[in-house]
């Protein structure tokens, strides 16, 4: 059956074609993950490859368990009381769920910016400089400071006010400044929980645009509500939704994973073609 | 019964005159209440320092008492203040480390099921009558080895202990896991980010809570008698002795028979009271300023 589908979203056509996918190194090889709070699966049986040097998109109707999802990449819901999680997230081919798993060496090599701007509370400059302080990288700090918020695009509306309070930014300036503050410490991936979901458009392109720039370097993970926003930055999108188990019980699935391009105007799930379509609840 | 929201009949309802007078009542009584407390104080205050007045001079802290209790009552209760000093600020260098570790362990790293017993045991010391906790500290150091400023020191610690962590407990609960996170997630160790982000969030509250406690446990004479009671007249900063302390000089200065001694004991007194007073204000000033800074940071 071959229908022509109607996106809700157009996706820019002179993006350049993925290489074959094959080709691609495997940053995170993530196999039969289930997700469980309390003993209750927020998400069931994800399998799927995340490609360095890409954008990966997550999207999915809300409590389909992207945050979840992304979380479990870097460990952070170890903080979550009665979180577990079974299968195996391996990155760069090191299981990363075991026990026997620093998490703090995780986090130092996977990075995070979270929905809501959470800067420390300290100056502009210090936000910045802390973790690289605190993570031994204290040779040109200054420089340090100044690539990581020239990269977040926020050099030139703080660099003369570098001493000032974060909390004196505006929203769309802590975001970015958050921004800064995770790349500044050199990950290797940077993961974003719907980063731009409190931005107006102007911050919210300034945050796409990095990524854009940065994938070179960094590979980024970002959970967004925004499918405008999944068909502008991501090379590949992953689809959740939710799914009811034998008793009633909700969980969230990956429907369908591929690349941008296919997802949004060709793909094989109707689950995914309702939602990027509009159709969908 | 209109459908659209609020209505005439609504606004002008007919029990409104009853509800305004209900209101009112509560008002009134609320405010009653309010005002015998504070009456309460004033009045305390007022008598004690009107009793007091004669004796309230720089002598009363200067100089040592002339000679015993019983006798004749010249001079001052400077090894009472001195004592005071030592022991409370003993006991504060031994409460405030120790719940600041109890609040930090309970909060960030303790498990709930540990967190709930640690946290019923700090509510239940909280109660412990003072006099329970003399009588205890009196078995476990003053038999046997006499009495001394530590074992005094270490009696009122067992009462601030609760105060200092709970407190401290309150703040740090308030300082938003997202900043927790923004730390964690950059790979910073869980010990360091509580260190150097939680606990700087929490130095306000955390001093508001000392303060408070040393308020309480100034005045307290119950441990004291227990521990630190059988004094002379000179002044003593050596804390391995038994030294005199203002609470316990007023109430033996109570029990004496000559009344300029009661002056005496009315004058330390308010010079108590005035002290705990400003370590309250204080304390309130801290809080409030701390609070303000708190709810800036979210
Ligand atoms: N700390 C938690 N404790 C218990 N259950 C949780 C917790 N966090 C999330 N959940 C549950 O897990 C499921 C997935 O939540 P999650 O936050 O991952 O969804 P989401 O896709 O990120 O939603 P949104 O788009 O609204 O952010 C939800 O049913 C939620 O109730
Ligand atoms: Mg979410």
């Amino acid at each position: 059956m071959s229908i022509t589908i109607q996106p809700a979203v157009r996706v820019e056509t002179k993006r350049q074609p993925l290489p074959p996918r094959e080709r691609l190194e495997r940053i995170f090889n993530i196999d039969g993950v289930d997700a469980l709070y309390g003993g209750k699966p927020a998400i069931k049986d994800v399998t799927m490859d995340v490609y360095k040097n890409l954008v990966t998109a997550i999207i999915g109707p809300s409590g389909c368990g992207k945050s979840t999802f992304i979380r479990c990449l870097n460990r952070m819901n170890d903080l979550i009381p009665g979180f577990t999680l079974t299968g195996t997230i391996r990155y760069h081919g090191q299981d990363i769920t075991g026990n026997d798993v620093d998490p703090v060496a995780v986090r130092r090599h996977i990075g995070m910016v979270f929905q809501r701007p959470n800067p420390f509370p300290k100056s502009i400059y210090d936000n910045v400089a802390w973790g690289l302080k605190v993570l031994g990288m204290k040779d040109g700090l200054a420089d340090r400071v100044e690539r990581a918020l020239t990269q977040a695009a926020l050099w030139d509306e703080v660099k003369d006010r570098l001493k000032a309070s974060a909390l004196s930014l505006s929203g769309g300036q802590q975001q970015r400044l958050c921004i800064a503050r995770a790349i500044a410490v050199e990950p290797d991936v940077v993961l974003m929980d719907e980063p731009a979901s409190a931005l107006d458009p102007i911050a919210t392109a300034a945050i796409e645009q990095l990524m854009t720039d940065l994938k070179g370097e960094y590979t980024f993970v970002i959970v967004t509500h925004n499918m405008q926003q999944a068909a502008r930055v991501a090379d590949m999108t992953a689809f959740f939704s939710i799914s009811r188990g034998d008793e009633g019980e909700r969980y969230g699935e990956l429907v369908e994973y591929d690349a941008t391009q296919k997802m949004f105007t060709a793909p094989s799930d109707t689950r995914t073609e309702d939602y990027v379509t509009g159709r969908f609840g | 019964m209109s459908t659209h929201g609020i209505t005439r009949a609504d606004m002008h309802a007919v029990n409104l005159p009853r509800r305004r007078a209900l209101n009112r009542l509560m008002e009134v009584l609320a405010w009653l209440a309010a005002a015998v407390a504070i009456g309460f104080l004033v009045l305390i205050v007022w008598s004690v320092a009107r009793k007091g007045a004669s004796e309230l001079n720089l002598a009363l802290i200067t100089k040592t008492p002339a000679t015993g209790f019983f006798t004749s009552g010249s001079g001052g209760l400077a090894n009472a203040f001195a004592g005071t000093l030592v022991i409370v600020g003993i006991a504060t260098l031994m409460a405030l480390p120790t719940g600041i570790l109890v609040a930090l362990y309970l909060t960030e790293f303790a498990p709930p099921s540990v967190r709930n017993i640690v946290s019923l045991s700090l509510d239940v010391l909280n109660g412990v009558p003072a006099i329970v906790i003399g009588i205890f500290v009196y078995g476990l150091f003053v038999l046997g080895h006499g009495q001394s400023g530590y074992a005094a020191s270490f009696a009122l610690a067992c009462i601030m202990l609760p105060l200092v962590a709970r407190s401290t407990i309150e703040v740090l609960l308030l300082v938003p896991r997202a900043l927790r996170e923004a730390s964690l997630a950059l790979g910073v160790a869980r010990w360091r980010t509580t260190l150097s982000i939680v606990l700087p969030q929490t130095i306000g509250g955390i001093i508001t809570g000392t303060v408070l406690a040393v308020a309480r446990v100034a005045g307290e004479t119950a441990p004291l008698l227990f521990t630190s009671s059988l004094v002379g007249t000179q002044v003593h900063w050596n804390p391995h002795h038994a030294l005199q302390t203002v609470p316990v000089a007023i109430f033996e200065l109570s029990e004496s028979a000559d009344p300029q001694d009661h002056a005496r004991a009315w004058a330390a007194a308010l010079v108590l009271l005035l002290f705990i007073l400003l370590t309250s204000l204080t304390a309130r000033w801290l809080a409030t300023r701390n609070r303000s800074k708190l709810s800036a940071s979210r």
